[in-house]
């Protein structure tokens, strides 16, 4: 696997159960050694001794299992954490706050860890990995088993992150969530298959089609369409015209010129964009 | 090693403790009842049988056995705080954050084994010298003297003991590895008192004394199993092991 993240960008790590996400993470966050291989995070190599310590200063991780201390408060939870980091009392009161405040958690500040509910917890980690102001953090399935709510708090979190021109590195199964706030992506299957933005894999492994609704398709409508050069077009549900297109800006108002010419009543013109997830399960089948 | 990181760790363990109830009776519970306990065996076995003449040195033999009883407990109560600090976590999962941060497996290790060690070692003190202050009033008008302290007394609770109870850390660390459950490491509790118990019986039968040289060397034996055991510890203790290869 050969892979880099830029600074400041939120890199999602997408791939079935199995593949590696969670071993890579512990790998970079310097938690495991790495089998064979290098890496280096903000210039450090997770395989030398003396830098993985330096590593484990400058990144955050938030695991798959949260780990919080259950039986004591979130400031508590926060607390500790800013004292394994060497923070100052002063630092660490005003990091405590300034999080809690942004996570929505600084009423509940006093109250045990125990009895928040899965998102409030999940929110409690993400604080915890950022307790000591790192740039570059590692998310493991953040928003896995959140409800819609909790799931799109946790992700507008994400982004205000990259607002603070943090990298990000994130572990997700949620191909959606991926292709809603990664500015890129990368798919394992044991080993790398692609590496992109969401767009750039759309277009390495999809043609784009325009979708034109028309009250009825005749063959009029057709032959106007192929004299334009293009061949592929396709008819589904009687009144859709699928046209694959190269260059959708260009082509779109020729094509609906030349259906207006024969006559065809447009209902609607779109794109047909393929999500994160038909790009997945096209890189899985190969 | 910074002693910093290590006090971090330590200090959590220690307010973790306050929150857990059962933690907090059995570590200061067992040596105060051990203490009444004693003195009770003290005021209605020992010092009516010194009064009607007994063998000096069956008086010697008792109170020291009952002194060495506390060095027993001092292995045992360790293992409970030791299991709870290293197998809760791992139950909790909370020790892959931990792992994540700066803390190196060591400072990790020692901060959790003086945060195991250092309550049940004050809270054995504490009721051994209960026991002590109790018999010395209940036998200071039967032999003229005050029994306690006394060298054999000394040795046993401030080497023997505090070694003990590292024992019994150890023990709880290196079985952290195999048990995935709270109840099963304080089971430990039950196996770590037979080496020391070993020992009494062994004085019962008038096979050892405890003596300043027995127990000097009971002692340099016991600390020369622990480098052993702490070599052990800290190669389990790693956090590739801890993520990969624990249960």
């Amino acid at each position: 696997m050969t892979l880099n993240v830029n600074e400041g960008e939120i890199f999602g790590f997408l791939g079935p159960n199995g593949a590696g996400k969670t071993t890579t993470i512990r790998m970079l966050t310097c938690l495991i050694s790495e089998t064979s291989g290098t890496a280096r995070i903000g210039g450090l190599d997770i395989g030398n001794r003396s830098d993985r310590k330096k590593i484990r200063s400058m990144v955050g991780l938030l695991p798959e299992n949260v780990g919080l201390y259950e039986s004591v408060s979130a400031y508590k939870n926060l607390d500790y954490y800013g004292r394994f980091y060497k923070l100052t009392e002063a630092k660490r009161r005003e990091r405590i706050e300034y999080l809690l405040r942004m996570l929505g958690l600084w009423d509940k500040r006093d109250v045990t860890a125990g009895t928040f509910s899965k998102g409030m917890k999940q929110k409690l980690a993400i604080a915890r990995a950022l307790v000591h102001d790192p740039q570059v953090l590692f998310l493991d399935e953040p928003t896995a088993n959140l409800d819609p709510e909790a799931s799109k708090a946790v992700r507008d979190f994400i982004i205000e992150l990259k607002k603070e021109k943090r990298t990000i590195f994130l572990n997700t199964h949620m191909l959606d969530e991926a292709d809603r706030i990664c500015d890129r992506v990368g798919i394992l299957k044991t080993k790398l298959v692609a590496v992109g933005t969401p767009e750039e894999l759309r277009e390495s492994l999809f043609a784009r089609t325009t979708v034109v609704q028309l009250e009825a398709v005749n063959d009029a409508i057709l032959s106007a369409v192929r004299k334009l050069g293009i061949e592929e077009i396709e008819v589904i549900e009687g009144n859709k015209l699928f046209v694959n297109v190269k260059n959708p800006d260009r082509e779109n108002p020729d094509i609906i010129h030349a259906i207006d010419r024969a006559g065809g009543r447009i209902q609607s013109v779109y794109l047909n964009t393929p999500t994160l997830e038909e790009v997945y399960l096209k890189l899985m089948k190969h | 090693m910074d002693l910093q990181n290590v006090m971090s760790v330590a200090s959590k363990d220690f307010e973790s403790y306050k929150r857990k109830r059962s933690v907090i009776a059995y570590t200061f519970g067992l040596p105060l009842v051990l203490s009444v306990a004693f003195s009770l065996v003290v005021q209605n076995d020992i010092a009516p049988a010194v009064q009607s003449g007994a063998n000096p040195d069956s008086l010697n033999l008792g109170l020291e056995s009952l002194i060495y009883f506390f060095v027993i407990f001092a292995a045992v109560l360790p293992t409970s705080i030791a299991a709870y600090s290293i197998v809760g976590e791992k139950v909790e999962r909370s020790l892959e954050p931990m792992l994540a941060t700066p803390l190196s497996d060591n400072e990790i290790l020692l901060g959790k084994t003086i945060a195991s060690l250092v309550p049940p070692v004050l809270t054995t003190w504490l009721g051994a010298s209960i026991f002590m202050a109790t018999s010395d009033f209940l036998l200071h008008g039967i032999i003229s003297y005050y029994y306690f302290p006394n060298w054999n007394a000394g040795i046993m609770l401030f080497v023997l003991a505090p070694l003990a109870a590292l024992f019994g850390v150890e023990v709880a660390v290196i079985a952290s590895s195999r048990i995935s459950d709270v109840r099963g490491a304080n089971q430990l509790g039950g196996l770590v008192w037979i080496p020391f118990m070993a020992i009494f019986i062994y004085a019962v039968e008038g096979n050892f004394q405890f003596n300043v040289g027995n127990l000097l060397l009971f002692s340099g034996i016991l600390a020369l199993l622990e480098l052993l055991l702490f070599f052990i510890a800290s190669t389990t203790f790693r956090r590739e092991q801890i993520l990969t290869k624990w249960k």
